[in-house]
C-alpha cells in the first residue's frame, strides 16, 4: 500500500525535528517520505513473530564506572566553540515570555 | 620507486632504518598535495605548516628513541568526523563549519601514540550519510582514477586520499559501508572491524550503534597493522568490546587450505553489474587454487538489509544530530525571533538536503503511533539477519562477495533518486546490522578502468580470518594498479 | 457547590542523587561553582562523546525501591527521550521509559486522625537532571550554565492514590524520610534536590472514572504543594460547574502570585520519540548484586523506634521526633556514644537545636555541628565546669561554627565559679546593695530572692554556679 505523507504530518514532524522547509523542499520531503516508507513497508513481508528486538549484537551488561570524580574545571574548554556566550556561561535567546 | 609509492609499513621501516625521514615523507605528501588537490579536493582541513612541523617533531622523537610505534613518522589522514584536539573537524557539514574540538577521538590518539602523523581531514559526506561524498558542504571529492566519477562515499575522501598518494593511509567509518565501498572505487584495501573493536569515543555520530571507525590503506599489511593499533578496549566507550585476540598482523599468513568460504548466491542476481560479478568470482577462483573450500549458499533476507538499515539509522541520526542546535558550538543562524525559530533557522540552513531527509525519517519511525511499526519491526528484522549470517558462519569461515554492484558512478548521476543510491549498499549494509568485520580488497578493474572491491566478511571478532584470506589472495594477485 | 467532588492526586516526584560524580561521566555533582565548571564533553553534550553509566546511581535508585516494597527490574535499560530545549545539551535526555529500574511498589502513610494508608509506586526510572537556565532582566536573553547538567535523578511515579493535600504531604514526608535514611538524597525541596510534580484531577464522589487530569510543575515546598492543589482542585471544579472541560496539560505554579498557568506551546509536540540509547549497554542486576544492595539497608525508623526505647529508654514522644529525620537520629546516636546521657543529648536536639533551626528556617539535613562538639558540651554542664545558660550560649556558637566548647570556654573564661569564698564576698556585696530586696524576702516575698540570684549572677558575667549562689544568700538571709 502506498504511502501518503500530507501536509500536517510535514509540518509535524518539522516540529520533531526542529527543521523548516520552504514550499519546495516540503513538496520533495513529502515524496521522498513516502517512498522510503513504501521501501521499509517491505519488512511487513517477515513474519517476526516471536522475534525480540535487538538494540545491541552483542550481550555486553553492565558497563559501568566507579563513583570517583575525575574531572576539574573545564569550563573553558566547555565554552570554547559558543557561539555566544557571557562570562561562563552559554547565550540562548530568552526561554521564558 | 618514489617515496609515494612505499606502503605505509614500508614507509615506517625507512624512517626507522634512517633511509628517509619523516619530514621527507610529509614533504613528499604536501608536494603531491599540492600538485592534485586542487582537482581531487580529498581535504576538508589541510595545514601544510601544521603537518611540516608535526612531522619534525616526530623526526626529532624517532631519532632520540621516544617514538618507537610502528606508524612511527607514517603521514595519515582522518576523515572529518574524528574529533582532533585543536583542529578544524567539520562532518564536512556548514553547522560544524567552525567547530574546534577541545580533545581528540581515541583511534586518533592511538595512531598518534604509534607514532603516525596527521595531515588533515579528509572530505567525506556530510556526516557520513551519503555513498559517494556529493552530500559534503565543502564540495565533492573526485575519483583520483577518473575524476569524472565519485570516489564512493562517506569516507570518498580518505579513500582518494589513499589512492592518489596524497597520504599513506587513512582512518575512516563505516556505518553502512562508508570504509569498504570508497575503498572498491578507489582501488584501496579497506576494512570495518567488529563492532566495539575501535573505541567510538570522539566519532561524532551517525548511527551509533552500527558506526564503526577502520583504516583504508594500500595493501592488507597496512590494514592488520593499523587495525592493531586503533583496536582497543576503551573505557570512555560503553559499547567497547574486550577483547585479546587484536594482534592482527599475526595473521599476515599466505595459507588458505582448508579455509571455508561460502558465496552467497543472493549476492549475485540482479543489479550486479557483470564486470563486477566476473572480477569478484575470479577473485574466488583465486582463493579456491590456493587451497580454500569455495561454495555456494543462499544467506537469505538479503534485501531487507536496506530497509531495516534505513530505519535504524535515521532513528539512531535524528537524535544523534539533535544536539546540532547553534547553542553550544558551531553554526547559528544569523536572524531568529525566539529560541525555536533560532533551532528551526540553524538546522535548516547548517544541515544539506540528504542529512535533513535522513533527520525527518527517523524522527518519523520514532514518532507516536510509528514506533512499534516501523522501529521495532527493524530491530526485530535485524535479528534475524543476524541469525542468517550465524547459520551461514555456522558452515564458513569468510563469506565473500562484492562491495556493491557497480563501480563507481559518474559524478552527479546519484543523489537524484535516493532509493536508488541506498540500494547501491545492499552488500556492505547486512555486515553492520550484524556486527560482523568486513574488507575491502581491490580485484580487478572494469573496461573503464575503475577499480573493482572483492569483499570478505567473517564472523564477529574473526578479523584475523578475513586478513589471512585478504592476505593470501593479494599476495596471490600482485601489486595492483 | 450542589455536587461533591473528589480530587484525585498522583505525584511524580524527581530526586537528586547523593552521588559525588554526575550519572555518565566523572563530573562533580557539588553545588555552586562559577557556571560550566563542572563540565566536561559528555555533561555539555559535545559531539563525540558517549556516556558511561555511574554504578551507584544504580544502586542507590534499587536500594529506594526496596525501601518502597517495588519489584526490581533486574534486565533493565535506558532510553532516549528527545525534546529541545537549552538547558538539555544532547536535545534528548537520557531516561527510562521501556524498562524502569523499580516497578509495582508501595509506601505506607499515617494521617492525623490515625488513619493508615498504602500509596502505590508505579514505577522509579533513573534519569540526568538538565542545567540551568537565568534570564536576563532586560535583555532577551537566557543564559545557560551546565553544572547541574547529567546530576543522576531517580524519578519516583506513584499511582493516584491521593485525595487530598494533607495524603500528598504525608506520602512526601515519608518517601523524604526514606530516601534520607538510604543516604541516597539529602531531599531538600528549596534547593531542588527533591522535587514534585503533582497530577490532579476532580470527579462526582462515587464515579469511577477519573477526570482529565493537569500536571503541575515547579513546587519548592510543601506549603506551595498544599496551595497549588487547593487552587488546582477549585480550580477544575469551576471550570466544570460552569460546563467547561479541564483541559489535559502542563501548569506551571507561581507560589507568590498564588496562580498556576499553561505551559502551552505550538513547538512543544510532547512526542519525546523515545528509543533505547544506542552508547549504553543493558543493565543486569544479578541476584547477588541485588542481595549486596539488601544488605545495605539501613535501620529504618519503626526499627530505630523499638531499639531506643530499649536501649537508651527515652520517652516516645523523644524518639518519634529525633527517628523522623535521619540526621537527628545519626546526631542522637553518635553523641550518645560519646557522653552516654541519653536524655540529655534528647533534651539538647529537641530544645535548642530545633529552636535554632526553626529560627534559621532551616532543616536538620543542614546541620553541621559534630556530635563530639554537643558531647563535649554536656560533659561540661554534667561535670559543672559550665552552668546551663552559658551552655546555651555556647550552643549557638557550636551550632553556627562548630566551635570545640572545651577550647571555647578556656578562650572565653566561661568557667563556672564554685568557689564559695569567693560566692560569699559577691553575694555580700549584693545583699549589701540592695536592702529593699533583702527587706521584701524577710516579709515573705519569696520572689525577691529571684532577683537577688540575678543580681548576682549579673556581677559574675552568669558564671556563677547558681545551686551555690542560691545556697548561701539562703544562708546569708
Amino acid at each position: 500500500m502506498a504511502n501518503v505523507i500530507d501536509d500536517a504530518t510535514i509540518d509535524y514532524v518539522g516540529i520533531l525535528a526542529k527543521l523548516e522547509l520552504s514550499d519546495e523542499e516540503k513538496e520533495q520531503a513529502k515524496k521522498d517520505m513516502a517512498s522510503m516508507l513504501d521501501y521499509i513497508d517491505q519488512l511487513n513481508e517477515l513474519d517476526t513473530t516471536g522475534v525480540e528486538p535487538m538494540s545491541h549484537v552483542f550481550p555486553i551488561e553492565n558497563v559501568m564506572r566507579e563513583d570517583v570524580v575525575t574531572n576539574g574545571d573545564e569550563s573553558e574548554k566547555t565554552l570554547f566553540n559558543a557561539p555566544e556566550r557571557k562570562d561562563k556561561t552559554f547565550v540562548v535567546p530568552k526561554t521564558v515570555e | 620507486m618514489g617515496l609515494l609509492d612505499l606502503t605505509a609499513v614500508e614507509l615506517a621501516g625507512q624512517i626507522k632504518s634512517g633511509k628517509t625521514t619523516a619530514v621527507e615523507a610529509m614533504e613528499a605528501v604536501i608536494a603531491n598535495i599540492d600538485s592534485k588537490e586542487e582537482e581531487l579536493n580529498c581535504y576538508v582541513t589541510f595545514d601544510r605548516e601544521a603537518a611540516l612541523s608535526a612531522a619534525k617533531e616526530a623526526q626529532k622523537k624517532i631519532e632520540a628513541g621516544e617514538l618507537t610505534g610502528p606508524l612511527a613518522g607514517v603521514p595519515i589522514a582522518i576523515k572529518d568526523n574524528m574529533c582532533t584536539e585543536g583542529v578544524l573537524t567539520t562532518c564536512s557539514s556548514k553547522i560544524l563549519g567552525n567547530f574546534i574540538p577541545q580533545f581528540s577521538s581515541e583511534a586518533v590518539k592511538r595512531i598518534e601514540e604509534a607514532g603516525a602523523v596527521v595531515i588533515g581531514k579528509t572530505n567525506m559526506d556530510e556526516f557520513a550519510m551519503g555513498s559517494t561524498t556529493e552530500t559534503s558542504a565543502y564540495g565533492p571529492t573526485k575519483n583520483p582514477w577518473n575524476t569524472e566519477h565519485v570516489p564512493g562515499g562517506s569516507s570518498g575522501g580518505s579513500a582518494a586520499a589513499v589512492a592518489a598518494n596524497e597520504c599513506f593511509c587513512a582512518l575512516g567509518s563505516d556505518t553502512g559501508g562508508s570504509i569498504r565501498q570508497p575503498a572498491s572505487y578507489c582501488g584501496v584495501v579497506g576494512m570495518k572491524p567488529t563492532y566495539g573493536t575501535v573505541s567510538r569515543y570522539g566519532l561524532i555520530a551517525y548511527g551509533s550503534s552500527l558506526d564503526q571507525i577502520g583504516p583504508l590503506c594500500k595493501d592488507v599489511t597496512d590494514c592488520a597493522t593499523i587495525m592493531e593499533v586503533i583496536a582497543s578496549h576503551d573505557k570512555k566507550d560503553s559499547t567497547s568490546v574486550e577483547r585479546k585476540d587484536t594482534d592482527f598482523t599475526s595473521a599476515l599468513v599466505d595459507d588458505v587450505a582448508g579455509m571455508r568460504i561460502g558465496i552467497p548466491r543472493d549476492y549475485f542476481g540482479e543489479g550486479l553489474d557483470p564486470q563486477v560479478k566476473e572480477a569478484v568470482l575470479s577473485a574466488a577462483e583465486v582463493l579456491k587454487s590456493k587451497g580454500a573450500i569455495v561454495e555456494e549458499f543462499d544467506l537469505s533476507l538479503v534485501e531487507y538489509a536496506i530497509p531495516t538499515y534505513y530505519t535504524i539509522a535515521a532513528a539512531e541520526a535524528s537524535s544523534n544530530l539533535e544536539r546540532f542546535d547553534g547553542v553550544k558550538y558551531g553554526f547559528r543562524a544569523k536572524d531568529y525571533d525566539g529560541l525555536h525559530s533560532m533551532y528551526k533557522k540553524t538546522r535548516s540552513e547548517g544541515f544539506g538536503p540528504e542529512v535533513k531527509r535522513r533527520i525527518m525519517l527517523g524522527s518519523f519511525v520514532l514518532s507516536s503511533g510509528y514506533y512499534d511499526a516501523y522501529y521495532l519491526k527493524a530491530l526485530r528484522v535485524k535479528a534475524m539477519i543476524k541469525k542468517a549470517f550465524d547459520e551461514a558462519f555456522a558452515k564458513y569461515d569468510v563469506i565473500l562477495g562484492p562491495v556493491a554492484p557497480t563501480t563507481a558512478p559518474k559524478l552527479g548521476s546519484s543523489l537524484a533518486d535516493p532509493i536508488k543510491m541506498y540500494l547501491g549498499d545492499i552488500y556492505t549494509i547486512s555486515v553492520n546490522l550484524a556486527g560482523l568485520p568486513g574488507i575491502s580488497v581491490p580485484c580487478g578493474k572494469d573496461d573503464n578502468g575503475l577499480p573493482i572491491g572483492v569483499q570478505l566478511i567473517g564472523d564477529c571478532f574473526n578479523e584475523k580470518k578475513l586478513i589471512q584470506t585478504a592476505y593470501a589472495y593479494e599476495q596471490a594477485r600482485g601489486k595492483f594498479e | 457547590m450542589s455536587k461533591q467532588y473528589e480530587t484525585v492526586i498522583g505525584l511524580e516526584v524527581h530526586v537528586e542523587l547523593a552521588t559525588k560524580t554526575k550519572i555518565f561521566c566523572g563530573c562533580s555533582t557539588a553545588f555552586g561553582g562559577a557556571p560550566n565548571t563542572h563540565t566536561c564533553p559528555v555533561c555539555t553534550g559535545m559531539p563525540g562523546s558517549l556516556p558511561v553509566l555511574n554504578k551507584q546511581v544504580v544502586e542507590y535508585a534499587a536500594a529506594v525501591g526496596l525501601a518502597t516494597n517495588c519489584s526490581i527490574t533486574q534486565h533493565c535499560k535506558f532510553d532516549r527521550k528527545n525534546y529541545f530545549y537549552p538547558d538539555n545539551p544532547q536535545n534528548y535526555q537520557i531516561s527510562q521509559l521501556y524498562l524502569p529500574i523499580c516497578r509495582n511498589g508501595h509506601v505506607d502513610i499515617k494521617l492525623e486522625d490515625g488513619t493508615e494508608k498504602a500509596i502505590r509506586i508505579h514505577e522509579i526510572h533513573m534519569e540526568e537532571d538538565a542545567g540551568k537556565l537565568v534570564h536576563d532582566d532586560w535583555e532577551d536573553v537566557s543564559y545557560v550554565d551546565y553544572n547541574r547538567s547529567g546530576v543522576p535523578l531517580i524519578e519516583i511515579v506513584s499511582e493516584p492514590d491521593m485525595r487530598s493535600a494533607e495524603e500528598v504531604i504525608a506520602y512526601l514526608e515519608k518517601l523524604r524520610l526514606i530516601i534520607q535514611y538510604l543516604g541516597a538524597s539529602d531531599c531538600k525541596l528549596q534547593e531542588g534536590s527533591m522535587r514534585a510534580d503533582v497530577n490532579l484531577s476532580v470527579r462526582e464522589v462515587g464515579s469511577t472514572e477519573f477526570g482529565t487530569r493537569t500536571e503541575t510543575k515547579n513546587l519548592n515546598s510543601f506549603s506551595a504543594i498544599s496551595r497549588a492543589i487547593e487552587a488546582e482542585r477549585d480550580r477544575q471544579i469551576d471550570l466544570i460547574e460552569s460546563g467547561e472541560a479541564v483541559i489535559q496539560e502542563t501548569r506551571r505554579w507561581d507560589d507568590n502570585k498564588a496562580y498556576s498557568y499553561a505551559m502551552r506551546s505550538k513547538e512543544d509536540a510532547q512526542d519525546y520519540r523515545y528509543f533505547p540509547d544506542p552508547d549504553l549497554v543493558p543493565l543486569n542486576i544479578s541476584d547477588e548484586w541485588l542481595g549486596e544492595i539488601r544488605s545495605c539497608q539501613p535501620e529504618f525508623k519503626t526499627e530505630k523506634m523499638a531499639r531506643y526505647a530499649t536501649e537508651y529508654g527515652i520517652p516516645e514522644y523523644d524518639i518519634n521526633l529525633i527517628t523522623d529525620s535521619k540526621k537527628l537520629a545519626d546526631i542522637f546516636e553518635a553523641t550518645t556514644s560519646l557522653c552516654n546521657q541519653p536524655k540529655k543529648v534528647s533534651n539538647w536536639i529537641l530544645g535548642e537545636t530545633m529552636r535554632i533551626l526553626k529560627d534559621k528556617d532551616m532543616e536538620p539535613e543542614d546541620i553541621t555541628f559534630s556530635p563530639e562538639n554537643l558531647a563535649k558540651l554536656i560533659k561540661l554542664v554534667e561535670a559543672g565546669t559550665i552552668n546551663g545558660s552559658v551552655a546555651k550560649d555556647i550552643f549557638a556558637v557550636i551550632f553556627d561554627e562548630d566551635v570545640d566548647p572545651e577550647a571555647y570556654v578556656k578562650e572565653k573564661g566561661l568557667a563556672q565559679v564554685s568557689d564559695e569564698g569567693e560566692l560569699r564576698s559577691v553575694v555580700e556585696k549584693v545583699i549589701a546593695d540592695n536592702p529593699q530586696s533583702v527587706e521584701d524576702y524577710r516579709n515573705g516575698k519569696d520572689k525577691a530572692i529571684g532577683f537577688l540570684v540575678g543580681q548576682t549572677m549579673k556581677a559574675m558575667k552568669g558564671k556563677a554556679n547558681p545551686g551555690l549562689v542560691n545556697k548561701i544568700l539562703k544562708e546569708l538571709l
